[in-house]
């Protein structure tokens, strides 16, 4: 990274929303339906059809607004954004333009230095989104492409952010944060390969200390966290040399190539981009009341930053357990559920973040599918705690559990895995080891006392490690002592 | 003069009209004289008062999120000029 330059970051994202139908029509949104089976004279913009505001639409993007502490604007007014392509049936797209519906909100992240940082939001906007193209690779389609409008009038928040953002790493944090917390709110599902959370980054460089900003570049739709860093980082490569060259950097649109890691110049598409907006006539203001946005505001669900307070609070987990339970509201909702069902919070929460989640990858599966119920883990946990079975064998159960659905109390009747915590029975198994190792016990009452574990290993082994640990070293000591 | 030919000529094109010489020109006049009209507005005092697209004081039309039987691909193609397969098919657009 050139350092003689300060790297300045503003991000645009497109946030898909979940509503099941469309922002101006009753199709529905469903992904990967056959092209064009989910159209109408609305959405396939055909004469005289009028668009009518989704309302959900509208108090997902209050939610968005609140949770990053926008302003709820009282009236907004949705515009006509004017271009040709052939994704766009109307030849414009609805979306906001001078009044948007929330403004000035801001985001904390956490910089490399392990820092806050507030980053702006100058405006969430809602908008509708335009269909796919399809280009055929085969040669024999010839020189044609092809449209599916299903996602034409889908509704989307573009948020866009000030130019806050000094590094890569910062313009990750910020979307990683943002994603987080759209995802908690269930207004987007996240998933950044269909598409439902897009990112054009405005990158621009300046020397350190000149005020005004350098001239920018926009990257359009770079759809993973890792895409944004490299296209960042070859982005402010490529301007650094341009400017070190004797160059100008050309305020363009820039695409970014996965394959390369190289952003390269869009010119075709910048001609025309003289939108002409204006109010769209065929749609009424949204007038947005005060109790309107305090509905909305009783309504949301507790966010990362809140839980994790919470859960150090009121579970008195340490801040890194909170932190990895409440990154994922689900994974945070499972561990509340085994808590609830009577599992040692602290104990809940290794079992949640170590082998729930160690399983859960391993089959690549979503923990709102674990095979695993929060009630069967702490049931599991449950039997730790009263001593039935040992901390080593609970994760032979826990497998078990995973791979029959079967509660811990069945496996280990039926496994026969219960600790042995019957002194007699203990005694009889030591008896039976220090008969048959006399001159260990030897060496052990001469004082070599490293041969006490020799002992408890071969005394869980022919317990096959159901004998209660504690017991097995305190008869141990009682009888070699003797 | 409240439009220049420029100008036409410049929103022509972002309309993807194709206009000659004599359009150009009798288009300039008749635009020039549509906004020397409205811009008679200009003389009204508008202090205090919010800009509006519509005539009518109505605000929040509302739908709810249920999702409605669309037109299906068949009718969705029907009146395409081109197509294939479901969908609809374009000269090759270039990324």
């Amino acid at each position: 990274m050139n350092s003689k330059y300060e790297i300045v970051i503003g991000l645009e994202v497109h946030v898909q929303l979940t509503t099941a139908s469309k922002i101006f029509c009753g199709c529905s949104t469903r992904f990967g339906a056959s092209p064009n089976s989910q159209t109408c004279p609305v959405c396939l913009g055909l004469p005289g059809a009028l668009p009518v505001l989704n309302r959900r639409a509208v108090e997902m993007a209050i939610m968005a607004g609140l949770a990053t502490r926008c302003t709820i604007a009282e009236r907004s007014v949705f515009a006509r954004k004017n271009y040709f392509y052939p994704d766009l049936p109307k030849g414009y797209q609805i979306s906001q333009f001078e009044l948007p519906v929330c403004v000035h909100g801001r985001l904390e992240i956490e910089t490399e230095g392990g820092g806050k940082k507030s980053v702006g939001i100058t405006r969430i906007h809602m908008e509708e989104d335009a269909g796919k193209l399809l280009h055929p690779d085969s040669p024999a389609a010839g020189s044609v492409s092809y449209v599916d409008l299903n996602r034409a009038c889908t509704p989307l928040l573009e948020v866009v952010s000030e130019p806050d953002m000094r590094s890569s790493d910062e313009a990750v944090a910020y979307l990683k944060k943002l994603h987080q917390i759209v995802v908690y709110l269930g207004v987007c599902d996240g998933n950044m390969e269909e598409g439902s959370f897009r990112c054009d980054a405005n990158v621009s460089i300046r020397p350190w200390g000149q005020k005004e900003f350098g001239t920018r570049a926009e990257i359009k739709n770079v759809n993973s966290f890792r895409f944004v860093k490299q296209a960042i980082d070859y982005e402010v490569e490529r301007q650094a040399e341009l400017i070190e060259e004797g160059g100008k950097v050309v305020q363009e649109t820039r695409l970014f190539d996965p394959n390369t890691g190289m952003t390269r110049s869009m010119r075709g598409k910048e001609e025309a981009h003289d939108y002409r907006y204006f109010p769209d006539p065929d749609l009424v203001p949204l007038v947005i009341s005060p109790e309107w946005v305090e509905q909305v505001r009783l309504g949301l669900p507790e966010l990362p930053e809140a839980k994790i307070e919470r859960f150090v609070g009121e579970y008195a987990l340490p801040r890194y357990d909170a932190e990895v339970l409440s990154a994922d509201r689900a994974l945070a909702d499972y561990f509340e559920a085994a808590v609830a069902a009577g599992a040692n919070p602290k104990a809940g929460s290794n079992w949640v973040m170590g082998e729930v989640t160690r399983a859960l990858n391993a089959e690549g599966i979503d923990i709102e599918r674990s095979p695993v119920s929060p009630q069967m883990l702490a049931g599991m946990l449950r039997r730790i705690d009263d001593g039935t079975i040992s901390g080593k064998i609970a994760k032979t159960v826990f497998d078990e559990m995973w791979k029959s659905g079967k509660e811990a109390d069945a496996i280990i009747e039926e496994k026969g895995l219960k600790q042995v915590t019957d002194t007699g029975a203990i005694e009889a198994v030591i008896d039976e080891i220090l008969a048959a190792n006399p001159g260990q016990v030897e060496e052990y009452r001469s004082g070599k006392e490293k041969v006490f574990g020799f002992f408890v290993g071969q005394v869980m082994k022919a317990s096959k490690g159901k004998a209660n640990p504690a017991a097995v070293n305190e008869l141990l000591k009682k009888k070699l002592n003797m | 003069m409240k439009i220049g030919r420029a100008e036409v000529e410049h929103v022509a094109r972002l309309a993807r009209l194709a206009l000659d010489e004599e359009e150009l020109d009798a288009l300039t006049a008749q635009m020039d004289a549509i906004l020397g009209y409205v811009d008679q507005l200009g003389n009204l005092n508008t202090e205090g008062i919010v800009p509006t697209a519509h005539a009518v004081p109505m605000e929040n039309a509302f739908r709810p999120d249920e999702v409605l039987v669309g037109l299906g691909e068949e009718k969705a193609l029907q009146n395409a000029p081109a197509a294939e397969g479901p969908c609809f098919r374009v000269p090759k657009v270039i990324e």
